[in-house]
């Protein structure tokens, strides 16, 4: 008895919370497709998923080459600070993207630190690298964490049986070391997208939210709530093609988790 | 065959003394490339803005961090992020334990389900919660007399509901592999020497879970408190009334830097307790371990 009411707990919460507004938002997407589908074919609406995919991919490689380096530094590299650096990567995940983005914006203003580029043409606010920066800052920690237990739980004996015979540094990593931790880069990779693809505060700050230049996506999305005038179908129109590829990421997500992991 | 004559035939590996300094000089570029990267994308605009809100001084930036309306959008925040977490840590414990013990069919797909708070846009996640709980709720009934419907939009509960979505999948995901590892056998022994359900519960499960919890719970406060664009369409922003501190501190920035610093300083301090926090039941965890 005590088995069944935590299952109806355990389901029915989930109903309430998860499934049934997900079912209802696809409901809503189709009561309008017309509408929907006019808004997701607007020009202003291509390129801004166009711009999403292309910033969430700089951020993508630049991440995965940056989380795998940290990643080694944690695990393998023998310096003070190392548990440090461990912490302090976890930072994005638990800060405002607000505060992400008010942070970008008083360093590259016009009268800010780095405000040289802003002054002398180099557009980084209200301009793509702005976007580019933030969307970096807040997946980054994504590949780290993934890599790190992997790199921890393979070990260093095979890494050091190729360099006893002989193996270079790169060569040991190209080698050994990258394909062993191969599936947790491509699980970090999907993460840091899916993150990236969804950023929403910190660029809504950086970006200027310019329709057909600087408008993400998600901000796509919440200028076409906010001048829906009643009518929702844009709104949700757009966001029914994030969710699609939300569930995509997430397919992805569960056939790359390692066998053990998988629960 | 002497020694030498091996260490110097070709191909085999240079003289350890050498290759430790290879070795040392790849470390060295990694240092330099994680710190450097670390320094332009986190650490200077961090800096940037903390020195901003220090140029405030003590008095001008207490003025505006205890100012009505941002105390009033702090408050909000810590409240219904503690509210939300709370229900997020019972609900999601229990969702793990029947993921884990209990078998029904289509488990499998409710347990991939789980994630997809973390892989949808914040925006669209906004947007489901306004699908079910927003004008036009399906759920709309009169019951003896009393009417009564779901509609939370521009209402606390707005905030609550978004809180919940967002939050869902951190402590299911941070206790569920605790009880995979949990032996079975010690709750069938605590049962077969006379324990109830409850007991063996409270006495052999719940402290084997409680840092999966704890470290569940504490990632989830941080992102509660950071949200904005689940809350931001259905919460209306209403200041001291359904205005959080993330929408308080984003309406703030283009009319008054100075003062939005100050108030991204209060937040940045939240987020490092967090840290600190996560750091702490990690230790406390890993102490018998280190020994």
């Amino acid at each position: 008895m005590g088995k069944l009411s935590l299952r109806f707990a355990a389901l029915g919460y989930l109903a309430l919370i998860l499934i049934g507004p997900i079912v209802m938002m696809v409901w809503r997407t189709t009561e309008d497709l017309d509408g929907a589908w006019a808004a997701i074919t607007d020009p202003d609406t291509i390129s801004a998923f166009k711009l999403t995919l292309m910033v969430t991919a700089i951020a993508v490689v630049v991440n995965t080459v940056f989380g795998i380096v940290c990643a080694l530094l944690i695990v393998r590299g023998r310096i003070p600070g190392r548990g440090f650096l461990n912490a302090f990567v976890d930072l994005p995940l638990s800060l405002s993207p607000v505060v992400v983005g008010l942070a970008l914006v008083t360093l590259y203003s016009t009268q800010g630190w780095l405000g040289w580029f802003q002054r002398n043409g180099y557009e980084v606010l209200f301009a793509t690298p702005s976007i580019v920066l933030a969307t970096i800052f807040v997946t980054l920690p994504f590949v780290v964490r993934e890599v790190v237990p992997t790199l921890r739980e393979i070990g260093t004996e095979q890494e050091q049986a190729a360099q006893t015979l002989g193996a270079s540094g790169w060569q040991t990593f190209w080698r050994v070391t990258l394909p062993a931790i191969r599936w947790a880069v491509i699980y970090g990779v999907v993460l840091t997208a899916a993150r990236g693809i969804g950023e929403f505060g910190a660029v809504a700050v950086v970006s200027g939210n310019f329709a057909g230049q600087t408008q993400t996506a998600t901000l796509r999305v919440e200028d076409a709530y906010q001048f829906a005038y009643g009518n929702y179908a844009p709104a949700y129109g757009i966001a029914f093609v994030l969710a699609a590829t939300a569930v995509i990421i997430l397919i992805a997500m569960i056939f790359l988790q390692p066998k053990e992991s998988r629960y | 065959m002497s020694a030498s004559t091996i260490t110097e035939a070709p191909g085999l590996p240079a003289p350890a003394a050498h290759r430790r300094e290879r070795v040392s000089s790849a470390l060295s570029l990694q240092v330099g490339l994680v710190t450097t990267f670390l320094l332009i994308i986190v650490v200077l605009p961090i800096a940037a803005v903390a020195s901003k809100a220090a140029d405030l001084g003590w008095s001008g930036f207490w003025q505006v961090v205890s100012s009505a309306e941002a105390v009033a959008a702090l408050k909000l925040t810590l409240a219904m992020a503690t509210l939300a977490v709370l229900t997020t840590a019972v609900f999601g414990t229990i969702i793990a334990w029947v993921l884990v013990r209990d078998s029904f069919a289509g488990k499998s797909v409710v347990n991939a389900i789980i994630d997809l708070p973390f892989a949808l846009p914040t925006i669209v996640a906004g947007l489901v919660i306004m699908a079910l709980y927003g004008p036009r709720t399906p759920i709309d009934f009169t019951l003896g007399g009393h009417h009564f419907d779901a509609n939370v939009t521009f209402t606390r509960g707005a905030i609550y509901l978004a809180l919940l979505f967002v939050t869902l999948p951190f402590v299911v995901r941070s206790v569920q592999p605790v009880l995979i590892e949990l032996d079975k056998e010690l709750e069938e022994a605590s049962r077969s020497l006379g324990a109830g359900e409850f007991t063996t519960f409270r006495r052999i499960v719940f402290p084997n879970i409680l840092p999966g919890i704890l470290s569940g719970v504490a990632m989830a406060f941080a992102r509660a408190v950071g949200e904005i664009g689940a809350i931001v369409l259905i919460a209306g922003n209403l200041p001291f009334k359904t205005e959080v501190a993330s929408v308080f501190l984003f309406h703030r920035i283009s009319a008054d830097p100075e003062g939005s610093a100050a108030v991204a300083v209060v937040l940045l301090l939240i987020s490092f307790a967090v840290l600190l926090g996560i750091g702490g039941v990690r230790w406390h965890v890993t102490r018998h371990e280190r020994g």
